[in-house]
C-alpha cells in the first residue's frame, strides 16, 4: 500500500484541517445560537468558557492551516503548467479538467471560486474567536455582537462547505498525484 | 453593571473591540472579492499579485485582502476601543460587506461585470 507525497499532502489540506474544520462548526454555530438566542439567559461555567475559547482557537488555527495549504502547496500542484506537447495530462489537473467540456465547468467554475471562497472562512472566524475570547462571558450584555459572531460564524461555514464540496469533486476528475511515493505497508 | 452567575462575573466591556473586528471582517471579505475581481479583469493587476509565482494572482490577491483587513482592524480598533458603539448598524455595514466579498468571489457573477 502506497500513497504519494502530493497525495498525502492533498488529504492533510481536506480530509485532516478542512475535514475537522467543518466538523468543528457544528459545536460553534450550536453555543453561539443558544448564547444568541431570544430569551437565553444562560451563562456558562469557568469550566465551559475555558473549554469553548480553546475549541474555537483549534477552529481559528484549522482554517489557517486549511487555506495556507491549500493556496500555497497543493495549488501550484493543480495550476503546473504542462510543457508544450504533452499528450498525458494526468500529472496537470488543471489542464486535465480544461481539456474537456464535460469536465472544464469544474475548474471555471468549482476551482475558480473555491480558491476565492474560503478565505472568508478563517477571516471570518478569527474574528469569532476573538469576539469570544475578547467578551467571554460578557457577550451575554451584547446581543448585536453575538448575532454578528454567529452570522459570521454560519458564513464561514458555507464558504468551507463550497470549498470543501468543490475540492473533493474537483480531486475526483483530475486528482493532484505524484511526487515521492510512501510505501505505507506490503499487500498478501 | 455587574452581573454574577454561579462561577463568573460578567463585568460590562465596552462594544467597541468587538465592533472593529466584526467590521474590518467584513472589509477583509470585502476586500477579497475586489482583489480578486481586479486581478481577473485587468492582466496588470493579476501580473502585480502575483507574489508568488506557483500559486498566481491567488497569492497576491489574499495576502493583499489579508494586509486590509488587519490594517482596517487595527485602526478601527484604535478608534473605537474602550467605548460604546452602535453595533447593530456596524454589524449592518459588515454583513453587506460580506455579502459583496461572496458575490465577487462567485465566478458567473465575477465574468457578468467584466461582460464575459
Amino acid at each position: 500500500m502506497e500513497i504519494s507525497w502530493r497525495d498525502l499532502w492533498t488529504m492533510s489540506h481536506g480530509m485532516g484541517f478542512g475535514a475537522l474544520f467543518m466538523l468543528a462548526f457544528s459545536g460553534a454555530i450550536a453555543e453561539f445560537y443558544r448564547m444568541s438566542a431570544p430569551g437565553s439567559t444562560t451563562l456558562p461555567n469557568l469550566r465551559h468558557s475555558a473549554l469553548l475559547r480553546f475549541y474555537l482557537i483549534g477552529m481559528v488555527i484549522l482554517a489557517w492551516l486549511t487555506v495556507l495549504s491549500g493556496t500555497y502547496i497543493v495549488y501550484p500542484w493543480y495550476r503546473a503548467v504542462p510543457p508544450i506537447g504533452t499528450i498525458d495530462l494526468s500529472a496537470f489537473p488543471r489542464n486535465l479538467l480544461l481539456s474537456s467540456p464535460s469536465t472544464s465547468g469544474w475548474h471555471s467554475l468549482g476551482m475558480e471560486w473555491k480558491e476565492h471562497v474560503a478565505w472568508i472562512a478563517p477571516i471570518g472566524m478569527t474574528m469569532v474567536a476573538y469576539v469570544y475570547l475578547k467578551y467571554g462571558s460578557s457577550l451575554s450584555e451584547h446581543r448585536s455582537l453575538r448575532r454578528a459572531a454567529l452570522v459570521f460564524a454560519v458564513a464561514a461555514f458555507v464558504a468551507t462547505a463550497v470549498a470543501g464540496g468543490f475540492g473533493a469533486m474537483i480531486n475526483k476528475y483530475a486528482p493532484v498525484r505524484g511526487g515521492e511515493t510512501i510505501h505505507l505497508m506490503t499487500g498478501k | 453593571m455587574a452581573k454574577t452567575s454561579e462561577t463568573l462575573t460578567i463585568a460590562d466591556v465596552p462594544s467597541g473591540a468587538g465592533a472593529a473586528a466584526i467590521l474590518a471582517a467584513g472589509i477583509g471579505c470585502a476586500v477579497l472579492g475586489v482583489f480578486g475581481l481586479m486581478g481577473d479583469a485587468f492582466k496588470a493587476v493579476g501580473e502585480f499579485f502575483k507574489f508568488y509565482s506557483p500559486t498566481g494572482p491567488l497569492s497576491g490577491v489574499t495576502t493583499s485582502a489579508i494586509v486590509v483587513w488587519l490594517g482596517a482592524w487595527f485602526v478601527l480598533a484604535k478608534m473605537w476601543s474602550g467605548r460604546d458603539v452602535a453595533v447593530a448598524r456596524i454589524s449592518a455595514l459588515a454583513f453587506v460587506l460580506l455579502a459583496i466579498g461572496f458575490a465577487l468571489t462567485f465566478p458567473p457573477i465575477v465574468d457578468l461585470l467584466q461582460g464575459k
